[in-house]
């Protein structure tokens, strides 16, 4: 037993290393490094903090995020499960064909797929100003205006996160048994009735699941925004991730970076307990 | 959904046989209907990227349908692979990509082995800490390991800052957690019956992981190579902050650094590179996509 014991251990010991080193580790160094002056040799305690509260691109960084992020994840939970419906509702031998072509936003990766974008919100060759225009609409500013701007990232996060939603529900929606619709429609529920007693009781885990993890995910996102307006137009679509990195990378200023990049923690914490509470008791449960 | 509505439930109770079926055909009509407009809102910027990518600059620039094609060309195409920058580019991208996968299989396919067959001090914990580490996102990371970086150059003289194999030790802190996860899912669904037998029959914990975990848990390692794939291929934050050089970049930093000077967008060749790049999970994906999908319910993945 002994040896079996040591023999795991020593097949877990990359694992073990590489999280110990490589994501332990500088997750605690970078509460350190926020406490530490802009050429890291001075202790300057919670400086960094204040310095922060006192700036109002911050508070600009904070409120963006949390739009962001919310906004973004709700749209994509709603549009995910109603496109997952309407694949669900056709035949099955169609499905596989519409379920690979809806997949397509998740698969690009974001970096190209918001190159895409930016052609399509270009301000002079736009080509959804060009269909506008056939309507007689003024050109749209989808990148050059705050208002329009904030619009646009998150339509292209809704864009790439939806058909992961639409993935997880059809997923889910393949696993409530038929008997219980059968059921519901003998005690004569109407078709929303079958969705709200039936469909969304039996999807509530995977629904908050998914949730949870997306809302972890835009939360901290940084390829979207940084390619389409690199938080601009004057800073007003930073959120935590790219404006640390136009802080602490672009300016040099590791430490106030870091301490930018520490505010995601609490929401993250927040979600993971949930995450893992879900998880032990499925855990449990099998 | 409440198109639907009207049409499926909104006639009103008909007790005749043939209105169900009547009702259950329009309902078929509208999810096709609106499967083709989520279908047209998802495919639009892919197929704009094709159509951008045929056209010279002069077409590009001139105040024509920009969702048509005049003059079809592959100028942009064999300018790009043509280009020993664009190729470097791909050179960089595919040899992280590669040796990212083979690293994360052989951390993650033994620690999930012993994770879930194997108990030893502290194993649930791991477990579960592998999956909490999964969720620590790269923009928390990034500053504190480039400052560990410099630290270690300053203390070792070997520089890691701005080659592209810095990317070999970043990249697995993103793969490693989740294919861990997935595999040790696969391999607890495996009998322990199956282990049993072949510990009786004189196999070594080696032979029965070759031997049988691995082949009975072959689709979860398919899966989990995917995943490690075109997550290092994708991955953005990592190299824009590391590597600087031209010749050290990978794909999407290349095409958005090297190819926008300035103000001046070649948007022929930009989405002709955007393509190309983004062609090898697209490939995967079409080819292995009972694959792709099983790996991506299996754990929630990042979304």
């Amino acid at each position: 037993m002994q040896r079996k014991s040591t023999i795991a251990f020593f097949m877990a010991l990359p694992l073990i290393a590489l999280i110990a080193t490589l994501v332990l580790y500088p997750a605690g160094y970078a509460i350190h490094l926020a406490t530490l002056n802009k050429s890291m040799e001075r202790f300057v305690g919670l400086g960094n903090f204040f310095f922060l509260f006192k700036r109002e691109t911050f508070w600009m960084v904070v409120q963006q995020s949390c739009i962001f992020a919310i906004t973004a994840v709700i749209f994509k939970a709603l549009i995910g499960f109603v496109v997952a419906h309407f694949v669900h509702n056709i035949p099955a031998r169609g499905q596989r064909k519409w379920r690979g072509m809806l997949l397509v936003p998740w698969v690009i990766p974001p970096a190209m797929s918001c190159l895409a974008w930016l052609w399509l919100f270009d301000p002079s060759y736009s080509a959804f100003n060009w269909i506008l225009a056939l309507f007689g609409i003024e050109p749209v500013p989808w990148t050059g205006h705050t208002g329009w701007a904030r619009f646009s990232v998150i339509l292209v996060n809704i864009w790439i996160g939806a058909p992961f939603f639409m993935i997880m529900y059809l997923a889910a929606l393949k696993s409530v048994p038929e008997q219980l619709y059968e059921a519901a429609a003998i005690d004569g529920a109407s078709w929303w009735q079958r969705i709200w007693y039936v469909t969304l009781p039996m999807m509530r885990n995977i629904i908050a699941i998914t949730a949870l993890f997306s809302l972890i995910v835009t939360f901290a996102n940084f390829d979207i925004v940084r390619v389409l307006t690199a938080g601009g137009p004057i800073d007003t679509t930073h959120i935590f991730g790219t404006w640390s990195f136009r802080v602490g990378i672009e300016g040099y200023d590791i430490p106030l970076g870091a301490a930018v990049s520490l505010f995601m923690v609490p929401i993250l914490a927040v979600a993971a307990v949930f995450i893992l509470r879900d998880i032990t008791r499925r855990g449990n449960e099998s | 959904m409440a198109s639907v509505a009207t049409a499926a439930g909104g006639i009103g109770p008909k007790p005749k046989v043939g209105s169900i079926s009547r009702d259950r055909k329009w309902a078929l009509r509208w999810s096709y209907f609106f499967l083709v407009v989520f279908a047209i809102f998802f495919l639009t910027p892919p197929v704009y990227m094709l159509i951008t990518s045929l056209k010279t600059s002069a077409e590009i620039s001139a105040a024509t349908n920009p969702w048509w094609v005049f003059n079809p060309t592959l100028e942009n195409y064999a300018e790009l692979l043509g280009s020993n920058q664009y190729i470097t580019f791909f050179r960089n991208s595919a040899l992280v990509s590669v040796i990212v996968v083979a690293l994360t299989m052989l951390i993650s396919v033994p620690a999930a082995f012993a994770l879930s067959r194997m108990k030893f001090w502290g194993s649930a914990t791991l477990a579960s800490g592998v999956f909490l580490t999964y969720l620590v996102p790269e923009t928390l990371l990034f500053l504190p390991l480039f400052k560990m970086m410099v630290t270690f150059t300053e203390w070792t003289g070997i520089e890691l800052i701005n080659h592209w194999y810095v990317l070999l030790l970043l990249y697995p802190t993103l793969t490693v957690p989740f294919c861990t996860w997935i595999m040790i899912g696969y391999f607890a669904s495996i009998p322990k019956e199956l282990d049993e037998a072949a510990l009786i029959d004189g196999a070594g914990w080696l032979q029965t992981l070759l031997k049988i975990f691995i082949p009975v848990a072959l689709p979860g390692l398919i899966a989990a190579t995917i995943f490690a794939f075109t997550v290092s291929w994708a991955q953005f934050l990592y190299p824009l902050a590391f590597t600087t050089s031209a010749d050290q970049l990978v794909l999407p930093v290349g095409i958005i650094t090297s190819l926008i000077k300035g103000d001046v967008f070649n948007w022929g060749q930009i989405m002709t590179g955007a393509l190309l790049g983004a062609a090898p999970p697209l490939i995967i994906y079409a080819f292995l996509m009972d694959y792709y999908i099983a790996g991506l319910t299996a754990g929630a993945t990042k979304g």
